[in-house]
């Protein structure tokens, strides 16, 4: 692997850019790997990366049915954050926001993370005492942030409209350290890196079988044809439902599709990413000036990866509330992706019925900004059979009820 | 120099003349125009700085598609960033600036962008910028935020307002072209109801400018006489300056208006978002011209020759006093044609074909203009406008065989149907080798819920550049519209068109064929974004083989025009570069919507006060007369407390608790949601729905009861009162009364759909106060009328009678521990019995309490709250309600999720009171740490404060929270972590959770 620098940018310059390699190689599947993982989004190449770095296991195939990074990694709206309620989510989010910080560096790619602040507005008395009980666990989970005042608030993001009039600004959770980060850059700087170890990413190559022995994997079958293995991973979002089905199994997942949008560029007039639950909207403003947008999820289970338009006005409407400037800016394109989401709104890490099948999934809205950690943890546990950060996010949990329950949807004040 | 004509302009209305600004100059134009059109009329060409490179840019189109030609348009409140000059019509007063300079259009420093560019071809910024670390947050990512960006934010509130509107249509036709005239005829004809709609202010679309003949007339009279004879028509409605913007599922389609952007007067709404089901939907959207990839081809001067025909023919206006055409095709020398008809100079008309022989070409030769074929632009000459061409041989690598002095070029690469809204929900699209172009394959439309498509292209859109078939097509589209709309197609016949036929173009995707490197890094593809034929061979080398990574890559066709222009040209390239054939490598996907829509516009009405209405009770008006410090609840709004003038609000709320201990408090619980379930199975469904059991209770009685979801956990709580046999009301939370009943009719729906259960949410039907204090009984009996005595209304019971006259229903219930009545009545009576407590209650020192005060004195009393106790991971049992969870059931909601393994689990966190040892109120949300840390290096934590507040009844701090092994740990001292950085923690005691009157003396009188 060529490394990439100021200075070969420099030298490619005097001959025309002729001489740069290509970014990941494409190679025909071999006949078997020890480890093969199942969609090469960020989730799944980061897991084959850690396999790499941390282990030294690199006779690893990541096989992708389309193109890498197509699938929710090249489609959120790249929030990255880490003030989790709970502990184990805090654990992993954190352990994920920490990697993205030297992750450029890591990987020798540019993934741009921009550790430009996220908050979450508080609005009603019941978000206040929310966001102030999960500042109290933050604290003991080693997670830095802060409850902010509505002062405090309008100094960080000046185009906020603080009294409402519906519902004013009471107060934030702030965590200066979390951001965004360019989400395709992520996809390819990992799956270079991967490539670079000897790793094979096969694009275009759909998983349409899983072959198992006696309880145990053997391989998969493929539309490039069988390929066998040792240990399976199975990280493919929104479709891991058909995955587990392929290999025996059922998991408590719906599929259904979360929409977004983006205005066009304009100057630079946010600089941190605002999100207004209560409202349910959220608002960054990336490097080429579109303001990204998100919202909700629609009422409704389905793998259509298009945008439906109820939940776009929901969430704009919601905006030009909290942002009065954005009426005057413009929709430039809208689209949907299939989050993939438990009963607690937690993720899946985990062992599974058939021995040799892992499965990493369940990340739903909010996993861009856990591919690293996830990556890190699904080795592990792939490697050794166990990881503490992600022993909790088993599949298990459910059969206990030992939930993981991030969304504190139930509660409601009188 | 562009410059008006002295005769020309088929929109113009010469006599009227329209005054301007443009970057503060003030400048005049003329009624029709639109902004592009009278900035080239005032000799601008130049009109914008590109995105990465800042490289001064002119008009080069004349719709939707222009990628170059953004405005800051208006100011203050009517300020919009990035609307293209070439839509903007103009109207008096107009105020145009243009953007993404620094410090202005002519001199922009950022144009030393351009000077480096080999240094910063496609996706450099992923290659470099990664050390110092910090240099990316600090130095690196705000030069580029601040470089990028286009038009200005606007800074000020929205002056405008914004409408929806909704329409059901048989058969909805977008695009007012004759392709959508004449299926909109069709469709009329056939007895179909028909929205037509037409981006621009006018009908007819490319063919005026064309000039086809059609039914014997020329273009101009036909689409006049088609329009008359569509608005005769009852069934057809007809709108111009209204976009398709977006096709979604089951014929939703969503169609914006644009009301006053092109009027001075700006009364009214500014945008109408139309909401619009149709049975079928006839797209006929036209084609978009192509650029053709020469080195230099983003001058100020390079245009579309279809803009440069329209430029001259709709808006008299010369885009140049010498105009090289170059093209592909026999389209390009109508442009040639009009622009000689107009007085101007062609010097030379370029055709990358090896001949050019058809009507066409021979009227140029005829004309005296000079055809060269197999020849074309081996670069543009000039350094921020065209000055001249240098032509080579199209087959060759650019060897220079002449120059030709110019001031403007006319390109085209030939036409792409615009296929975004047959795309938008899944119609697919094959590759015409004939245009070199995609064109919808109409065994893969979009289809409906019963399986058939509910999308047709007509005309032009779906691949019939010449006029005669596209009118053909469109009328069948249009019948085929209307029949699957269930009406009988029409037997009228088909208007007839003739159009000169046309050779065959040849596709050039570069120019010439064999550019070496030196020429392909000055090829623009996306204007905006400036993404070169280059850059987009570096990323197929790359491996960037896939069009959405190399679009992604390379930012090609992401700009605001989202690659109108620049998509196909770029496919082209990448296929060439990973040898492969076009339809293999494919398009990215078409997303709605169809040009930028305004957010305004998205959002309606929806605004300020009419977002998410506000609820008001029956005493909203009294409370806020009365110095209501307002809460927002659920959808309503609910006083915290009442201030008096002066007081502070901590003072307020204690004063409304000793009042309401000490003698008399008044509450509106209206809020509190109310819904009636009945039917014979009512008993049953709530036996089902609550974990108590329901059918047991008898009539005129209530019931403390508790609802879990499915996995167990407690949801929501509230009293139910059994009305009669097969009757019962609940009383859910405030927030949880559209969310409870949601639940109680998806388990009535979904699974016990054969119950004989209705479900009707009365929340709004009635006034509720809560009377409440020692001496409630004693102001009930003051306003007389029914019996509430010990005897007659015990705790727990329910009554409907009479009060002061009004017909009530009182539940003898309590929130706080105090003797008690919630008195119900029908809403509009509400205020006036709120009144007559307060008059009957003055004796009594009455006192109306807001909700801080309801939550002190529940918590002294240590009963649980909703969204306080609970979160989504507390079960009942957690809470000491195990009581409330009846053994003699088989089932109800959550009952299986309680058994698993780690529910059932003795050591969990549980309900406790709490005091500090010092008597301070604990921190809310604290913690109570543990010993050591976890495996992942997390601080061991055993409980956390669940409710905390200050208690004027006992004179210090309370708090209610969930402690491990908690009820077996009373009078234990443990630690709460405070959040002042320094580690200090709260030494705080366990004890019991009912802080006061333990034996419930107080309201059981
Ligand atoms: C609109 C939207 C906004 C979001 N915003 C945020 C945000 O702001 N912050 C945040 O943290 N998260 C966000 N998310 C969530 C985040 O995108 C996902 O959690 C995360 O990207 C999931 O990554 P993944 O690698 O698991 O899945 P994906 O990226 O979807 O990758 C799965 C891959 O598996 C492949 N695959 C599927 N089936 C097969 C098969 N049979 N054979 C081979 N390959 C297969 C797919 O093609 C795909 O490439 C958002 C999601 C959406 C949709």
């Amino acid at each position: 692997m060529k490394r990439y620098s100021a200075f070969a940018i420099a030298r490619e310059a005097l001959r025309n850019h002729t001489g740069w390699d290509r970014a990941w190689a494409s190679p025909e599947p071999k006949k078997r790997y020890d480890v093969i993982i199942v969609g090469a989004g960020g989730h799944g190449l980061a897991t084959a990366y850690y396999l790499g770095k941390n282990f030294g296991i690199t006779n690893v195939a990541v096989l992708e049915k389309g193109w890498l990074g197509g699938g929710n990694t090249g489609r959120n709206t790249t929030i990255i954050r880490s003030n989790y309620l709970q502990d184990p989510s805090a654990a992993i989010y954190e352990k994920s926001r920490s990697l993205y910080e030297t992750l450029s560096q890591d990987l020798n790619y540019n993934i741009m993370f921009s550790p430009r602040g996220v908050i979450m507005l508080a609005q009603t008395e019941h978000e206040v005492r929310g966001y102030k009980r999960t500042a109290h666990a933050n604290a003991l989970q080693g997670v830095k942030t802060e409850y902010i005042t509505p002062k405090r608030v309008k100094e960080l993001v000046p185009i906020i409209a603080l009294d409402g009039p519906r519902y004013p600004v009471l107060g934030g959770l702030w965590q200066a350290r979390g951001g965004t980060a360019r989400h395709d850059a992520v996809a390819w700087g990992y799956a270079r890196a991967c490539s670079a170890m000897g790793m094979d990413i096969i694009q275009r190559c759909e998983v349409t079988g899983v072959t198992r022995d006696g309880g145990k994997v053997t391989g998969v079958t493929t539309t490039r044809g069988d390929i066998g293995c040792d240990k399976l991973g199975i990280v493919v979002a929104g479709h891991s439902g058909h995955l587990a089905d392929m290999a025996g199994f059922r998991l408590p997942i719906e599929s259904v599709a979360l929409q977004a949008l983006v205005s066009e560029p304009i100057k630079p007039c946010m600089d941190v990413v605002v999100m207004a639950n209560t409202v349910h909207g959220y608002m960054s403003q990336s490097d080429k000036g579109e303001m990204v947008i998100g919202g909700g999820a629609d009422g409704y289970n389905n793998y259509t990866q298009r945008g439906s338009f109820h939940h776009i006005e929901e969430t704009v409407r919601a905006l030009i509330e909290t942002f009065p400037m954005i009426s005057r800016l413009k929709m430039l394109r809208q689209w949907g992706g299939i989050v993939d989401m438990t009963g607690d709104r937690s993720p899946i890490l985990s062992k599974t019925p058939v021995d040799g099948v892992f499965i990493n999934c369940g990340w739903g809205t909010g996993g861009f900004k856990a591919i690293p950690g996830s990556g890190w943890a699904m080795a592990e546990l792939m490697a050794k059979g166990t990881s503490p950060l992600a022993d909790a996010f088993s599949l298990g949990r459910f059969r206990e009820g030992r939930f993981i329950d991030e969304s504190v949807a139930a509660g409601v004040a009188h | 120099m562009t410059t008006r004509l002295a005769t020309g302009g088929r929109l113009l209305d010469r006599g009227r003349s329209v005054s301007f600004t443009f970057n503060g100059k003030r400048l005049s134009g003329v009624e029709g125009d639109t902004l592009a059109s009278a900035l080239l009329a005032n000799g601008q060409m130049l009109m914008g700085r590109s995105f990465k490179y800042h490289r001064p840019r002119g008009v080069v189109a004349s719709g939707a598609e222009e990628p170059n030609a953004l405005m800051n348009l208006g100011s203050g409140g009517r300020f919009e960033p990035n609307q293209r000059a070439t839509t903007q019509e103009l109207f008096d007063g107009l105020e145009a600036a243009s953007q993404n300079h620094w410090p202005s259009l002519e001199f922009d420093i950022g144009a030393v962008n351009s000077h480096v560019s080999r240094f910063l071809p496609a996706g450099f910024y992923y290659k470099t910028f990664m050390a110092p670390r910090p240099a990316w947050k600090h130095v690196f990512e705000p030069f580029i935020r601040q470089s990028a960006g286009l038009g200005r934010a606007p800074k000020e509130r929205d002056a405008d307002v914004y409408e929806h509107a909704y329409l059901h249509v048989d058969v909805l036709v977008v695009g007012g072209g004759v392709a959508g005239l004449t299926a909109a005829r069709a469709g009329g004809l056939s007895g179909a109801s028909v929205l037509l709609v037409e981006q621009t202010g006018h009908w007819g679309g490319r063919a005026p400018v064309d000039g086809a003949e059609i039914d014997g007339q020329g273009a101009e009279d036909w689409i006049a006489s088609a329009v008359t004879e569509l608005e005769a028509m009852p069934n057809v409605r007809l709108q111009t300056r209204t976009m398709g913007a977006g096709v979604y599922d089951h014929g939703y389609a969503l169609v914006y208006e644009r009301l006053t952007d092109h009027l001075s007067d700006k009364t009214g709404p500014r945008h109408r978002l139309w909401k619009i089901r149709a049975r079928h939907i006839v797209t006929a959207t036209g084609a978009i011209e192509r650029p053709l990839s020469f080195a230099a081809n983003d001058l100020p001067g390079v245009m579309l020759a279809s803009a440069v025909r329209d430029y001259v023919v709709n808006y008299g206006v010369s885009p140049g006093d010498r105009t090289v055409v170059v093209t592909n095709n026999d389209d390009a020398y109508r442009t040639a044609l009009a622009l000689k008809e107009a007085g101007l100079e062609v010097p030379a008309i370029l055709d990358a074909r090896l001949e050019a022989t058809g009507a066409l070409p021979e009227a140029a030769r005829a004309a005296g203009i000079r055809v060269l074929t197999g020849r074309g632009i081996a670069k543009v000459k000039g350094r921020r406008a065209v000055e001249g061409v240098a032509i080579c041989a199209q087959a060759g690598e650019g060897a220079v065989l002449e120059e030709i002095k110019c001031d403007a070029v006319a390109m085209s690469g030939g036409w792409s149907p615009v296929v975004h809204l047959w795309s938008h929900c899944g119609g697919k699209l094959n590759w015409d080798d004939a245009g070199a172009f995609f064109r919808p394959d109409p065994s893969r439309a979009p289809t409906g819920a019963d399986g058939t498509a509910f999308v047709t292209v007509a005309g032009t859109a779906n691949g019939h550049l010449l006029t005669a078939e596209a009118i053909a097509d469109a009328h069948e589209a249009g019948k085929a519209a209307a029949k699957a709309a269930g009406h009988t197609a029409t037997r009228k016949a088909a208007p007839k068109a003739t159009s000169e036929v046309e050779a065959p173009m040849a596709p050039v995707w570069m120019m010439p064929q064999g550019a070496g490197a030196a020429l392909r890094q000055k090829m623009w593809l996306d204007y905006q974004n400036d993404v070169k034929v280059s850059d987009v061979q570096l990323a197929a080398r790359e491996g960037f083989e896939s069009v959405e990574h190399t679009k992604r890559y390379t930012t090609l066709g992401m700009a605001t025009d989202q690659g109108k222009l620049s998509n196909i040209n770029g496919l082209a390239i990448l296929a060439g570069s990973l040898n492969a054939a076009i339809p293999q490598v494919g398009t990215t996907t078409f997303r709605p919507p169809y040009t930028p829509i305004s957010m305004g516009a998205i959002a309606g009405e929806a605004r300020g006060e009419l977002f998410q209405p506000l609820r008001r009770t029956p005493l909203h008006d009294w409370h806020e007369a009365n110095g209501a410090v307002w809460e927002p609840v659920g959808a309503w709004r609910r006083p915290y407390t009442y201030r008096k003038p002066g007081e502070a609000t901590e003072d307020a709320v204690a004063r409304e608790i000793t009042a309401t201990r000490a003698s008399l408090g008044l509450l509106d619980a209206s809020t509190l949601g109310k819904i009636l379930v009945k039917g014979p199975d009512a008993g049953r469904f709530l036996d089902m729905l609550y974990t108590n059991m329901m059918s047991s209770l008898a009539i005129g009685k209530c019931r403390y009861g508790l609802m879990c979801s499915e996995n167990g956990f407690l949801m929501d709580d509230g009293v139910v009162a059994r009305l009669s046999d097969d009757a019962f009301l609940c009383h859910t939370t405030t927030g949880g009364a559209d969310r409870i009943h949601a639940h109680m009719e998806e388990w009535l729906q979904t699974e016990w759909w054969d119950w004989k259960v209705y479900t009707a949410n009365l929340t709004e039907q009635y006034a509720q106060i809560a009377v409440v204090g020692p001496n409630a009984r004693k102001v009930l009996d003051k306003l007389g009328g029914m019996d509430v005595s010990k005897e007659t209304l015990p705790f727990m019971a329910w009554a409907d009678g009479a009060l002061a006259g009004h017909a009530v229903r009182v539940f003898r219930i309590s929130f706080s521990g105090e003797l008690s009545f919630e008195v119900a009545v029908k809403a509009n009576e509400g205020r006036a019995l709120w009144d007559k407590l307060l008059d009957a209650g003055a004796e009594f020192g009455a006192t109306p309490y807001g909700t801080e005060g309801l939550h002190v004195l529940r918590a002294e009393k240590g009963f649980i709250m909703i969204g306080d106790e609970t979160d989504g991971t507390v079960i009942p049992q957690d809470l000491g309600l195990g009581w409330a969870i009846s053994k003699k059931k088989d089932d109800y909601i959550g009952k299986r999720a309680q058994e698993r393994s780690h529910m059932t689990d003795p050591a969990r966190w549980k309900l406790v009171g709490l005091e500090t040892v010092d008597g301070t109120v604990l921190p809310d949300g604290a913690y109570a740490v543990g010993d050591g840390v976890n495996e992942n290096g997390q601080r061991v934590t055993q409980g956390r404060v669940t409710s905390t507040y200050y208690s004027p009844t006992l004179a210090r701090g309370i708090a209610m929270g969930l402690v491990l092994d908690g009820p077996d740990r009373m009078g234990e001292v443990i630690d709460f972590a405070s959040l002042d950085g320094t580690g200090t923690v709260v030494k705080t005691k366990i004890v019991d959770p009912v802080f006061f009157d333990k034996a419930g003396e107080k309201q059981n009188v």
